[in-house]
Protein backbone atom coordinates (compact mmCIF):
# COMPACT_ATOMS: atom_id res chain seq x y z
CA UNK A 1 0.00 0.00 0.00
CA UNK A 2 2.60 2.19 1.03
CA UNK A 3 5.55 1.49 -2.03
CA UNK A 4 4.12 4.47 -4.29
CA UNK A 5 4.98 6.68 -0.90
CA UNK A 6 8.76 8.05 -1.22
CA UNK A 7 9.99 8.23 2.34
CA UNK A 8 10.79 11.63 3.08
CA UNK A 9 14.04 12.56 4.99
CA UNK A 10 13.55 15.96 4.48
CA UNK A 11 11.38 18.63 5.89
CA UNK A 12 10.91 20.84 2.45
CA UNK A 13 7.05 21.93 2.17
CA UNK A 14 7.26 21.45 -1.90
CA UNK A 15 8.04 17.60 -1.45
CA UNK A 16 4.70 17.34 0.31
CA UNK A 17 2.82 19.20 -2.29
CA UNK A 18 4.23 17.38 -4.81
CA UNK A 19 3.27 14.12 -2.78
CA UNK A 20 -0.56 15.88 -2.85
CA UNK A 21 -1.61 14.24 -6.43
CA UNK A 22 -0.69 10.81 -5.30
CA UNK A 23 -2.27 10.61 -1.87
CA UNK A 24 -5.49 12.62 -3.65
CA UNK A 25 -6.09 9.47 -5.92
CA UNK A 26 -4.83 6.92 -3.96
CA UNK A 27 -7.26 8.70 -1.19
CA UNK A 28 -10.43 8.60 -3.97
CA UNK A 29 -9.90 4.87 -5.11
CA UNK A 30 -9.90 3.61 -1.44
CA UNK A 31 -12.69 6.09 -1.28
CA UNK A 32 -14.84 3.58 -3.39
CA UNK A 33 -13.99 1.33 -1.18
CA UNK A 34 -15.42 3.00 1.70
CA UNK A 35 -17.95 3.48 0.29
CA UNK A 36 -18.96 -0.28 0.38
CA UNK A 37 -18.03 -0.31 3.83
CA UNK A 38 -20.88 2.77 4.15
CA UNK A 39 -23.26 0.53 2.93
CA UNK A 40 -23.24 -2.55 5.58
CA UNK A 41 -21.57 -0.56 8.25
CA UNK A 42 -23.95 2.63 8.83
CA UNK A 43 -27.27 1.45 6.84
CA UNK A 44 -27.48 -2.66 7.40
CA UNK A 45 -25.46 -2.09 11.31
CA UNK A 46 -23.25 -5.48 10.17
CA UNK A 47 -19.77 -4.62 10.29
CA UNK A 48 -18.21 -6.61 7.43
CA UNK A 49 -14.60 -7.86 7.51
CA UNK A 50 -15.35 -9.59 4.36
CA UNK A 51 -14.00 -6.71 2.37
CA UNK A 52 -10.05 -7.43 3.58
CA UNK A 53 -10.25 -10.88 1.73
CA UNK A 54 -12.78 -8.95 -1.40
CA UNK A 55 -10.13 -6.14 -1.82
CA UNK A 56 -7.70 -8.56 -3.09
CA UNK A 57 -10.66 -10.94 -4.98
CA UNK A 58 -11.20 -7.61 -7.26
CA UNK A 59 -7.57 -7.01 -7.51
CA UNK A 60 -6.68 -10.63 -8.38
CA UNK A 61 -9.74 -11.22 -10.89
CA UNK A 62 -8.91 -7.78 -12.70
CA UNK A 63 -5.30 -8.72 -13.35
CA UNK A 64 -5.44 -11.95 -14.49
CA UNK A 65 -8.24 -10.71 -16.61
CA UNK A 66 -6.45 -8.01 -17.97
CA UNK A 67 -3.49 -10.45 -18.55
CA UNK A 68 -5.62 -12.93 -20.23
CA UNK A 69 -6.21 -10.08 -22.78
CA UNK A 70 -9.49 -8.86 -21.65
CA UNK A 71 -10.51 -4.95 -21.84
CA UNK A 72 -10.03 -3.23 -18.67
CA UNK A 73 -12.83 -1.84 -18.26
CA UNK A 74 -14.53 -5.46 -18.42
CA UNK A 75 -11.94 -6.81 -16.30
CA UNK A 76 -12.88 -4.43 -13.14
CA UNK A 77 -17.04 -5.00 -13.97
CA UNK A 78 -16.19 -8.95 -13.05
CA UNK A 79 -14.42 -7.66 -10.01
CA UNK A 80 -17.41 -6.51 -9.80
CA UNK A 81 -19.65 -9.24 -10.18
CA UNK A 82 -16.47 -11.60 -7.46
CA UNK A 83 -17.17 -8.96 -4.84
CA UNK A 84 -20.74 -9.87 -4.84
CA UNK A 85 -20.24 -13.29 -4.54
CA UNK A 86 -17.64 -12.86 -1.54
CA UNK A 87 -20.56 -10.88 -0.08
CA UNK A 88 -23.31 -13.76 -0.83
CA UNK A 89 -21.05 -16.26 0.79
CA UNK A 90 -20.47 -14.05 3.47
CA UNK A 91 -24.74 -13.39 4.24
CA UNK A 92 -25.49 -16.64 3.49
CA UNK A 93 -22.87 -17.91 6.45
CA UNK A 94 -24.79 -15.26 8.72
CA UNK A 95 -28.32 -16.15 7.91
CA UNK A 96 -28.60 -19.56 6.52
CA UNK A 97 -26.53 -20.99 9.00
CA UNK A 98 -26.57 -18.91 12.00
CA UNK A 99 -23.07 -17.30 12.56
CA UNK A 100 -22.28 -14.45 13.94
CA UNK A 101 -21.99 -11.30 11.92
CA UNK A 102 -18.52 -10.77 12.35
CA UNK A 103 -17.21 -14.26 12.58
CA UNK A 104 -18.88 -14.92 9.43
CA UNK A 105 -16.83 -11.93 7.69
CA UNK A 106 -13.49 -13.31 9.39
CA UNK A 107 -14.36 -16.89 7.77
CA UNK A 108 -14.79 -15.17 4.18
CA UNK A 109 -11.88 -13.59 4.60
CA UNK A 110 -9.65 -16.17 5.16
CA UNK A 111 -10.94 -18.38 3.04
CA UNK A 112 -10.72 -15.30 0.23
CA UNK A 113 -6.86 -15.64 0.94
CA UNK A 114 -6.72 -18.56 -0.96
CA UNK A 115 -9.15 -18.09 -3.34
CA UNK A 116 -7.08 -15.16 -4.23
CA UNK A 117 -4.09 -16.88 -4.81
CA UNK A 118 -5.72 -19.25 -6.51
CA UNK A 119 -7.11 -16.86 -8.94
CA UNK A 120 -3.98 -15.49 -9.71
CA UNK A 121 -2.54 -19.06 -10.11
CA UNK A 122 -0.59 -19.19 -6.86
CA UNK A 123 1.52 -15.88 -7.80
CA UNK A 124 1.50 -13.69 -4.86
CA UNK A 125 2.33 -10.47 -6.38
CA UNK A 126 1.02 -10.64 -10.41
CA UNK A 127 2.28 -7.12 -12.30
CA UNK A 128 0.32 -5.56 -15.01
CA UNK A 129 2.19 -2.62 -16.26
CA UNK A 130 0.45 0.36 -17.93
CA UNK A 131 3.25 0.19 -20.36
CA UNK A 132 1.70 -2.87 -22.00
CA UNK A 133 -1.99 -2.22 -21.12
CA UNK A 134 -4.25 0.45 -21.93
CA UNK A 135 -5.12 0.87 -18.31
CA UNK A 136 -8.60 2.52 -16.58
CA UNK A 137 -6.27 4.51 -13.94
CA UNK A 138 -2.54 4.62 -13.20
CA UNK A 139 -0.01 6.41 -10.68
CA UNK A 140 1.64 7.27 -13.86
CA UNK A 141 -0.63 9.30 -14.55
CA UNK A 142 -2.32 11.18 -11.03
CA UNK A 143 -4.28 13.99 -12.59
CA UNK A 144 -6.27 11.90 -14.48
CA UNK A 145 -6.65 8.96 -12.48
CA UNK A 146 -8.39 11.92 -10.20
CA UNK A 147 -10.28 12.57 -13.08
CA UNK A 148 -11.94 9.09 -13.46
CA UNK A 149 -11.92 8.33 -10.37
CA UNK A 150 -14.19 10.98 -9.22
CA UNK A 151 -16.31 10.54 -11.97
CA UNK A 152 -17.15 7.34 -10.81
CA UNK A 153 -17.84 8.06 -7.50
CA UNK A 154 -20.24 10.49 -8.81
CA UNK A 155 -22.05 8.28 -10.57
CA UNK A 156 -22.12 5.70 -7.73
CA UNK A 157 -23.54 8.10 -5.62
CA UNK A 158 -26.14 8.68 -7.75
CA UNK A 159 -27.15 5.04 -8.07
CA UNK A 160 -26.86 4.00 -4.70
CA UNK A 161 -29.41 7.42 -3.78
CA UNK A 162 -31.65 5.82 -6.66
CA UNK A 163 -31.49 2.52 -5.57
CA UNK A 164 -32.05 3.06 -1.62
CA UNK A 165 -35.05 5.02 -2.85
CA UNK A 166 -36.53 1.86 -3.86
CA UNK A 167 -38.77 -0.44 -2.38
CA UNK A 168 -35.82 -2.87 -1.76
CA UNK A 169 -33.83 0.01 -1.06
CA UNK A 170 -36.32 0.52 1.74
CA UNK A 171 -36.38 -3.25 3.08
CA UNK A 172 -32.46 -2.91 3.77
CA UNK A 173 -32.68 0.02 5.21
CA UNK A 174 -35.79 -1.11 7.61
CA UNK A 175 -33.84 -4.41 8.29
CA UNK A 176 -30.57 -2.86 9.93
CA UNK A 177 -32.49 -0.08 11.72
CA UNK A 178 -35.11 -2.66 13.18
CA UNK A 179 -35.19 -6.29 11.95
CA UNK A 180 -38.64 -7.33 14.30
CA UNK A 181 -40.16 -4.03 12.72
CA UNK A 182 -39.12 -6.11 8.93
CA UNK A 183 -40.40 -9.05 9.42
CA UNK A 184 -43.70 -8.26 10.59
CA UNK A 185 -43.98 -5.62 7.96
CA UNK A 186 -43.34 -8.66 5.48
CA UNK A 187 -40.05 -8.79 4.74
CA UNK A 188 -37.19 -11.61 4.21
CA UNK A 189 -34.89 -10.07 6.45
CA UNK A 190 -32.44 -12.69 5.71
CA UNK A 191 -32.47 -11.43 1.56
CA UNK A 192 -32.46 -8.23 2.50
CA UNK A 193 -29.34 -8.69 4.10
CA UNK A 194 -27.49 -10.86 1.61
CA UNK A 195 -28.35 -8.44 -0.71
CA UNK A 196 -26.73 -5.52 0.91
CA UNK A 197 -23.45 -7.77 1.60
CA UNK A 198 -23.46 -8.57 -2.15
CA UNK A 199 -23.48 -4.99 -3.23
CA UNK A 200 -21.37 -3.91 -0.62
CA UNK A 201 -18.46 -6.16 -1.71
CA UNK A 202 -19.30 -5.87 -5.53
CA UNK A 203 -18.53 -1.88 -4.74
CA UNK A 204 -15.05 -3.54 -2.70
CA UNK A 205 -13.95 -5.71 -5.35
CA UNK A 206 -14.33 -2.89 -7.75
CA UNK A 207 -12.28 -0.30 -6.17
CA UNK A 208 -9.34 -3.88 -5.54
CA UNK A 209 -9.77 -3.69 -9.23
CA UNK A 210 -9.04 -0.05 -9.62
CA UNK A 211 -5.96 0.05 -7.45
CA UNK A 212 -4.46 -3.20 -8.49
CA UNK A 213 -4.52 -1.21 -11.94
CA UNK A 214 -3.19 2.21 -10.39
CA UNK A 215 -0.25 0.45 -8.56
CA UNK A 216 0.88 -1.59 -11.24
CA UNK A 217 0.00 -4.96 -9.58
CA UNK A 218 -1.67 -7.64 -7.71
CA UNK A 219 -0.35 -8.10 -4.20
CA UNK A 220 -2.00 -11.24 -2.24
CA UNK A 221 -2.10 -8.39 0.73
CA UNK A 222 -3.27 -5.57 -0.72
CA UNK A 223 -6.54 -5.50 1.15
CA UNK A 224 -5.02 -6.18 4.80
CA UNK A 225 -6.59 -3.53 6.96
CA UNK A 226 -9.22 -2.36 4.38
CA UNK A 227 -12.01 -2.40 6.93
CA UNK A 228 -10.35 -0.14 9.20
CA UNK A 229 -9.68 2.19 6.45
CA UNK A 230 -13.15 1.87 5.04
CA UNK A 231 -14.21 2.73 8.82
CA UNK A 232 -12.11 5.52 9.40
CA UNK A 233 -12.84 7.11 6.18
CA UNK A 234 -16.95 6.62 7.07
CA UNK A 235 -16.36 7.83 10.41
CA UNK A 236 -13.78 11.04 9.58
CA UNK A 237 -16.04 11.97 6.53
CA UNK A 238 -19.47 11.75 9.03
CA UNK A 239 -17.20 13.80 11.72
CA UNK A 240 -16.21 16.72 8.93
CA UNK A 241 -19.32 16.57 7.00
CA UNK A 242 -22.01 17.42 10.40
CA UNK A 243 -18.81 19.67 11.53
CA UNK A 244 -20.10 21.46 7.93
CA UNK A 245 -23.66 21.12 7.26
CA UNK A 246 -24.68 19.61 10.71
CA UNK A 247 -28.31 18.41 10.06
CA UNK A 248 -28.77 19.48 6.67
CA UNK A 249 -26.37 16.48 5.50
CA UNK A 250 -28.53 14.39 3.35
CA UNK A 251 -27.91 11.19 1.93
CA UNK A 252 -25.92 11.69 -0.85
CA UNK A 253 -23.74 14.41 1.06
CA UNK A 254 -22.73 11.57 3.65
CA UNK A 255 -21.86 9.51 0.50
CA UNK A 256 -19.48 12.09 -1.13
CA UNK A 257 -18.04 13.05 2.42
CA UNK A 258 -16.78 9.09 2.95
CA UNK A 259 -15.07 9.99 -0.38
CA UNK A 260 -13.70 12.66 1.29
CA UNK A 261 -12.62 10.94 4.38
CA UNK A 262 -11.35 8.44 2.63
CA UNK A 263 -8.72 11.19 0.66
CA UNK A 264 -8.29 12.86 3.95
CA UNK A 265 -7.26 10.15 5.80
CA UNK A 266 -4.41 9.41 2.71
CA UNK A 267 -3.31 13.27 3.12
CA UNK A 268 -2.86 13.08 6.86
CA UNK A 269 -1.01 9.53 6.00
CA UNK A 270 1.22 11.21 3.81
CA UNK A 271 1.78 14.43 6.10
CA UNK A 272 2.52 11.83 8.95
CA UNK A 273 5.75 10.40 6.62
CA UNK A 274 6.46 13.65 5.46
CA UNK A 275 7.67 14.93 8.92
CA UNK A 276 10.34 12.29 8.74
CA UNK A 277 9.22 9.64 11.46
CA UNK A 278 10.43 6.34 11.30
CA UNK A 279 8.20 4.26 8.75
CA UNK A 280 8.06 1.52 11.18
CA UNK A 281 5.80 3.84 13.33
CA UNK A 282 3.44 4.19 10.31
CA UNK A 283 0.46 2.14 11.53
CA UNK A 284 0.65 3.69 15.30
CA UNK A 285 0.64 7.11 13.87
CA UNK A 286 -2.41 6.04 11.47
CA UNK A 287 -4.19 5.31 14.37
CA UNK A 288 -3.63 7.78 16.38
CA UNK A 289 -5.19 9.99 13.93
CA UNK A 290 -8.28 8.18 13.76
CA UNK A 291 -8.52 8.28 17.26
CA UNK A 292 -8.28 11.89 17.30
CA UNK A 293 -10.47 12.88 14.61
CA UNK A 294 -13.28 10.79 16.46
CA UNK A 295 -12.35 11.88 20.04
CA UNK A 296 -11.97 15.81 18.63
CA UNK A 297 -16.67 16.08 18.71
CA UNK A 298 -17.00 13.74 21.00
CA UNK A 299 -14.85 16.05 23.43
CA UNK A 300 -16.06 19.81 21.93
CA UNK A 301 -19.58 17.75 23.17
CA UNK A 302 -18.32 17.26 26.66
CA UNK A 303 -16.88 21.02 26.85
CA UNK A 304 -19.89 22.49 25.93
CA UNK A 305 -22.04 20.37 28.25
CA UNK A 306 -19.99 19.10 31.25
CA UNK A 307 -20.38 18.55 35.10
CA UNK A 308 -17.84 21.17 36.06
CA UNK A 309 -19.83 23.54 34.00
CA UNK A 310 -23.10 22.43 35.92
CA UNK A 311 -21.34 22.66 39.50
CA UNK A 312 -20.15 25.97 39.09
CA UNK A 313 -23.95 27.19 37.56
CA UNK B 1 -61.50 -15.39 10.85
CA UNK B 2 -59.03 -17.22 13.73
CA UNK B 3 -58.96 -20.57 14.43
CA UNK B 4 -56.08 -21.50 16.98
CA UNK B 5 -56.69 -25.58 17.68
CA UNK B 6 -54.65 -27.40 20.78
CA UNK B 7 -51.63 -25.20 20.26
CA UNK B 8 -48.23 -26.35 23.24
CA UNK B 9 -45.15 -24.43 23.22
CA UNK B 10 -42.72 -25.53 25.97
CA UNK B 11 -39.30 -22.94 26.06
CA UNK B 12 -36.08 -24.57 26.75
CA UNK B 13 -37.19 -28.05 26.80
CA UNK B 14 -34.85 -30.38 28.93
CA UNK B 15 -33.55 -27.76 30.41
CA UNK B 16 -33.65 -25.83 34.17
CA UNK B 17 -35.83 -23.09 32.60
CA UNK B 18 -38.25 -25.46 31.16
CA UNK B 19 -41.93 -23.78 31.04
CA UNK B 20 -45.20 -25.30 29.43
CA UNK B 21 -46.25 -21.78 28.27
CA UNK B 22 -49.17 -22.72 26.33
CA UNK B 23 -50.79 -25.89 27.37
CA UNK B 24 -53.57 -26.70 24.75
CA UNK B 25 -54.47 -23.57 23.80
CA UNK B 26 -57.81 -23.12 21.61
CA UNK B 27 -60.13 -20.48 20.31
CA UNK B 28 -62.12 -19.18 17.69
CA UNK B 29 -62.64 -15.60 16.14
CA UNK B 30 -65.11 -14.90 14.07
CA UNK B 31 -64.89 -11.92 11.64
CA UNK B 32 -65.00 -8.50 13.54
CA UNK B 33 -64.45 -10.17 16.95
CA UNK B 34 -62.40 -7.83 19.30
CA UNK B 35 -60.92 -9.70 21.93
CA UNK B 36 -59.15 -8.75 25.14
CA UNK B 37 -56.91 -11.02 26.58
CA UNK B 38 -55.93 -10.98 30.47
CA UNK B 39 -54.46 -12.96 32.94
CA UNK B 40 -51.44 -13.24 35.09
CA UNK B 41 -47.61 -12.38 34.31
CA UNK B 42 -46.38 -15.78 32.90
CA UNK B 43 -49.74 -16.95 32.16
CA UNK B 44 -49.26 -16.67 27.91
CA UNK B 45 -51.11 -14.16 26.73
CA UNK B 46 -48.33 -12.48 24.72
CA UNK B 47 -47.21 -15.85 23.95
CA UNK B 48 -50.15 -16.92 22.38
CA UNK B 49 -49.84 -13.46 20.43
CA UNK B 50 -46.52 -14.64 19.06
CA UNK B 51 -47.46 -17.72 18.79
CA UNK B 52 -50.45 -16.47 16.08
CA UNK B 53 -47.32 -13.71 14.26
CA UNK B 54 -45.14 -17.07 13.86
CA UNK B 55 -42.12 -14.93 15.80
CA UNK B 56 -41.21 -18.79 16.58
CA UNK B 57 -42.58 -22.51 15.49
CA UNK B 58 -45.28 -24.06 17.71
CA UNK B 59 -44.66 -27.78 19.43
CA UNK B 60 -48.04 -28.97 17.85
CA UNK B 61 -51.91 -27.91 17.09
CA UNK B 62 -52.88 -25.81 14.36
CA UNK B 63 -53.29 -21.91 13.51
CA UNK B 64 -55.59 -20.87 11.03
CA UNK B 65 -56.20 -17.31 9.58
CA UNK B 66 -59.26 -16.78 7.32
CA UNK B 67 -59.50 -20.91 6.58
CA UNK B 68 -55.48 -21.12 5.47
CA UNK B 69 -53.75 -22.71 7.51
CA UNK B 70 -50.17 -20.53 8.83
CA UNK B 71 -48.69 -22.94 11.17
CA UNK B 72 -45.78 -23.60 8.65
CA UNK B 73 -45.39 -20.35 7.70
CA UNK B 74 -42.23 -17.85 9.02
CA UNK B 75 -43.07 -14.97 10.78
CA UNK B 76 -42.18 -12.68 7.40
CA UNK B 77 -44.74 -14.72 5.58
CA UNK B 78 -47.49 -14.70 7.97
CA UNK B 79 -47.01 -10.76 8.17
CA UNK B 80 -49.33 -9.93 5.12
CA UNK B 81 -52.62 -11.88 6.95
CA UNK B 82 -51.61 -10.04 10.55
CA UNK B 83 -51.32 -6.12 11.66
CA UNK B 84 -49.13 -5.50 14.57
CA UNK B 85 -48.34 -3.24 17.61
CA UNK B 86 -45.81 -4.04 20.31
CA UNK B 87 -45.50 -3.36 23.72
CA UNK B 88 -42.50 -0.97 23.09
CA UNK B 89 -43.05 1.98 21.25
CA UNK B 90 -39.26 1.44 20.20
CA UNK B 91 -40.56 -1.89 18.13
CA UNK B 92 -42.63 -0.96 15.96
CA UNK B 93 -41.10 1.74 13.45
CA UNK B 94 -38.10 1.85 12.07
CA UNK B 95 -36.78 5.13 14.12
CA UNK B 96 -34.00 6.62 11.19
CA UNK B 97 -36.26 6.01 8.55
CA UNK B 98 -38.64 9.01 8.24
CA UNK B 99 -42.87 8.77 9.25
CA UNK B 100 -44.04 8.55 5.44
CA UNK B 101 -41.55 6.12 4.50
CA UNK B 102 -42.38 3.84 7.67
CA UNK B 103 -46.14 4.34 5.92
CA UNK B 104 -44.74 3.52 2.57
CA UNK B 105 -43.38 -0.18 3.82
CA UNK B 106 -46.07 -0.65 5.64
CA UNK B 107 -48.65 -0.07 2.89
CA UNK B 108 -46.44 -2.94 1.11
CA UNK B 109 -46.35 -5.48 3.37
CA UNK B 110 -47.70 -8.70 1.23
CA UNK B 111 -46.42 -7.23 -1.79
CA UNK B 112 -43.52 -8.01 -3.97
CA UNK B 113 -40.84 -5.61 -3.64
CA UNK B 114 -39.02 -4.38 -6.25
CA UNK B 115 -37.04 -1.73 -7.96
CA UNK B 116 -39.98 0.49 -8.44
CA UNK B 117 -39.48 3.81 -6.17
CA UNK B 118 -40.61 3.36 -2.28
CA UNK B 119 -42.69 6.21 -2.17
CA UNK B 120 -45.01 8.21 -4.72
CA UNK B 121 -46.07 11.55 -4.58
CA UNK B 122 -50.09 10.31 -5.18
CA UNK B 123 -48.84 7.86 -1.64
CA UNK B 124 -47.67 10.79 0.30
CA UNK B 125 -51.08 13.28 -0.48
CA UNK B 126 -52.66 9.87 0.80
CA UNK B 127 -50.64 9.71 3.89
CA UNK B 128 -51.11 12.90 4.95
CA UNK B 129 -55.00 12.56 5.10
CA UNK B 130 -54.16 9.77 7.24
CA UNK B 131 -51.90 11.16 9.22
CA UNK B 132 -54.50 14.10 10.11
CA UNK B 133 -56.77 11.34 11.29
CA UNK B 134 -55.02 11.04 14.10
CA UNK B 135 -54.99 14.29 15.33
CA UNK B 136 -52.04 14.56 16.51
CA UNK B 137 -50.32 17.16 14.23
CA UNK B 138 -47.86 14.12 12.70
CA UNK B 139 -49.36 15.27 9.18
CA UNK B 140 -47.53 18.34 8.99
CA UNK B 141 -44.27 16.68 9.91
CA UNK B 142 -44.44 13.34 7.46
CA UNK B 143 -40.48 13.67 6.25
CA UNK B 144 -39.46 13.90 9.62
CA UNK B 145 -37.53 10.86 11.14
CA UNK B 146 -39.57 8.67 13.41
CA UNK B 147 -37.08 8.45 16.06
CA UNK B 148 -37.93 12.19 16.68
CA UNK B 149 -41.69 11.35 17.70
CA UNK B 150 -42.45 10.52 21.00
CA UNK B 151 -43.54 7.11 22.38
CA UNK B 152 -47.30 7.73 21.85
CA UNK B 153 -46.71 9.20 18.65
CA UNK B 154 -44.85 6.32 17.76
CA UNK B 155 -47.43 3.58 18.78
CA UNK B 156 -49.83 5.50 17.12
CA UNK B 157 -47.29 5.63 14.01
CA UNK B 158 -47.40 1.79 14.55
CA UNK B 159 -51.26 1.65 14.87
CA UNK B 160 -51.53 2.90 11.69
CA UNK B 161 -48.95 1.42 9.95
CA UNK B 162 -50.60 -2.54 11.13
CA UNK B 163 -54.19 -0.95 9.75
CA UNK B 164 -53.11 0.52 6.61
CA UNK B 165 -53.47 -2.20 4.51
CA UNK B 166 -56.78 -3.64 6.40
CA UNK B 167 -55.56 -7.08 8.41
CA UNK B 168 -57.44 -10.50 8.86
CA UNK B 169 -55.77 -10.44 12.15
CA UNK B 170 -55.01 -7.16 14.18
CA UNK B 171 -52.68 -8.00 17.09
CA UNK B 172 -52.30 -5.44 20.00
CA UNK B 173 -49.65 -6.90 22.54
CA UNK B 174 -49.83 -4.37 25.84
CA UNK B 175 -49.41 -1.21 23.01
CA UNK B 176 -50.54 0.98 25.92
CA UNK B 177 -48.22 -0.50 28.79
CA UNK B 178 -45.16 1.82 28.17
CA UNK B 179 -47.65 4.89 28.00
CA UNK B 180 -48.65 7.99 30.51
CA UNK B 181 -52.39 7.19 31.37
CA UNK B 182 -53.18 9.78 29.25
CA UNK B 183 -51.33 9.27 26.28
CA UNK B 184 -52.57 5.43 26.51
CA UNK B 185 -56.51 6.69 26.70
CA UNK B 186 -55.63 8.35 23.19
CA UNK B 187 -53.81 5.40 22.06
CA UNK B 188 -56.96 3.09 22.78
CA UNK B 189 -59.49 5.51 21.32
CA UNK B 190 -57.64 5.65 18.13
CA UNK B 191 -57.64 1.55 18.37
CA UNK B 192 -61.10 1.48 18.93
CA UNK B 193 -61.67 3.90 16.27
CA UNK B 194 -59.39 2.02 13.71
CA UNK B 195 -61.19 -1.52 14.71
CA UNK B 196 -64.68 -0.12 14.81
CA UNK B 197 -64.13 1.86 11.23
CA UNK B 198 -62.60 -0.84 9.53
CA UNK B 199 -64.76 -3.91 11.58
CA UNK B 200 -61.69 -5.20 11.97
CA UNK B 201 -60.41 -8.62 13.93
CA UNK B 202 -58.66 -7.84 16.74
CA UNK B 203 -57.05 -9.34 20.11
CA UNK B 204 -55.59 -6.91 22.30
CA UNK B 205 -53.41 -8.01 25.46
CA UNK B 206 -53.93 -6.35 28.45
CA UNK B 207 -52.66 -5.88 31.97
CA UNK B 208 -55.66 -3.69 32.73
CA UNK B 209 -58.75 -5.20 34.17
CA UNK B 210 -60.94 -1.72 33.28
CA UNK B 211 -59.64 -1.27 29.88
CA UNK B 212 -60.38 -5.50 29.23
CA UNK B 213 -64.10 -4.69 30.12
CA UNK B 214 -64.86 -1.91 28.66
CA UNK B 215 -63.05 -2.43 25.15
CA UNK B 216 -64.17 -5.14 22.96
CA UNK B 217 -66.86 -7.67 22.81
CA UNK B 218 -65.22 -10.15 24.15
CA UNK B 219 -62.70 -11.31 27.14
CA UNK B 220 -60.54 -13.98 27.50
CA UNK B 221 -58.92 -15.01 30.80
CA UNK B 222 -55.65 -17.61 30.71
CA UNK B 223 -53.52 -19.06 33.33
CA UNK B 224 -50.66 -21.56 32.98
CA UNK B 225 -50.83 -21.92 29.14
CA UNK B 226 -54.27 -22.22 29.04
CA UNK B 227 -57.43 -20.01 28.72
CA UNK B 228 -60.01 -20.58 32.20
CA UNK B 229 -62.31 -17.56 30.60
CA UNK B 230 -64.19 -16.97 27.76
CA UNK B 231 -67.09 -14.26 27.90
CA UNK B 232 -69.10 -12.16 25.02
CA UNK B 233 -71.57 -9.81 24.30
CA UNK B 234 -73.88 -8.37 27.24
CA UNK B 235 -72.51 -10.68 29.63
CA UNK B 236 -69.15 -9.36 29.43
CA UNK B 237 -70.61 -5.64 29.01
CA UNK B 238 -71.97 -6.19 32.76
CA UNK B 239 -68.90 -7.33 34.36
CA UNK B 240 -66.92 -5.78 37.14
CA UNK B 241 -63.09 -5.74 37.77
CA UNK B 242 -64.18 -7.74 41.24
CA UNK B 243 -66.46 -10.48 39.16
CA UNK B 244 -63.67 -10.98 37.35
CA UNK B 245 -61.33 -11.38 40.52
CA UNK B 246 -63.80 -13.45 41.75
CA UNK B 247 -64.05 -15.57 38.59
CA UNK B 248 -60.37 -15.77 38.84
CA UNK B 249 -60.47 -16.92 42.16
CA UNK B 250 -63.01 -20.09 41.46
CA UNK B 251 -61.78 -21.29 38.50
CA UNK B 252 -57.94 -21.12 39.12
CA UNK B 253 -58.20 -21.83 42.85
CA UNK B 254 -55.92 -19.12 43.71
CA UNK B 255 -55.53 -15.29 44.69
CA UNK B 256 -55.28 -13.40 41.22
CA UNK B 257 -52.62 -11.37 43.29
CA UNK B 258 -52.04 -8.07 40.50
CA UNK B 259 -51.71 -5.41 41.38
CA UNK B 260 -52.13 -3.47 38.03
CA UNK B 261 -55.61 -5.58 37.37
CA UNK B 262 -56.64 -4.19 41.01
CA UNK B 263 -56.20 -0.76 40.64
CA UNK B 264 -57.84 -1.30 37.16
Amino acid sequence: MFNLIPVFCSNDIMSLVRALPGSTAQGLIWGIMAIGVFLTFKILDFADLTVDGTFGTGGAVTVMLILAGYPPVVAVGIAFLAGMLAGIVTGILHTVFGIPAILSGILSQIALYSVNLNIAQGRANQAVSVDLYHLVVSGRNNPLTIITVAFVILVMIALLYWFFGTETGFTIRATGCNENMSRAQGINTSVAKVVALAFSNGIVGFAGGMLAQYQGNFDVNMGRGAIVIGLASVIIGEVIGEALFGKRLNFSARLAFVAIGSIIYYIVIQFVLWLGLPTINMKMFSAMVVAIFLAVPYMRGRAKNSYRKAAKN
Amino acid sequence: MLEIKNIHKTFNLGTINEKKALNGVTLYLDEGDFVTVIGGNGAGKSTTLNAVAGVWPIDSGSIIIDGVDVTGLPEHKRAPYLGRVFQDPMNGTAATMEIQENLALAARRGQRRGLRWGITKAEKARYHEVLKSLDLGLEDRMSSKVGLLSGGQRQAVTLLMATLKKPKLLLLDEHTAALDPKTAAKVLELSDKIIAENNLTAMMVTHNMRDAIIHGNRLIMMNEGQIILDIKGDEKKKLSVEDLLQKFEEVSGEEFANDKALLG
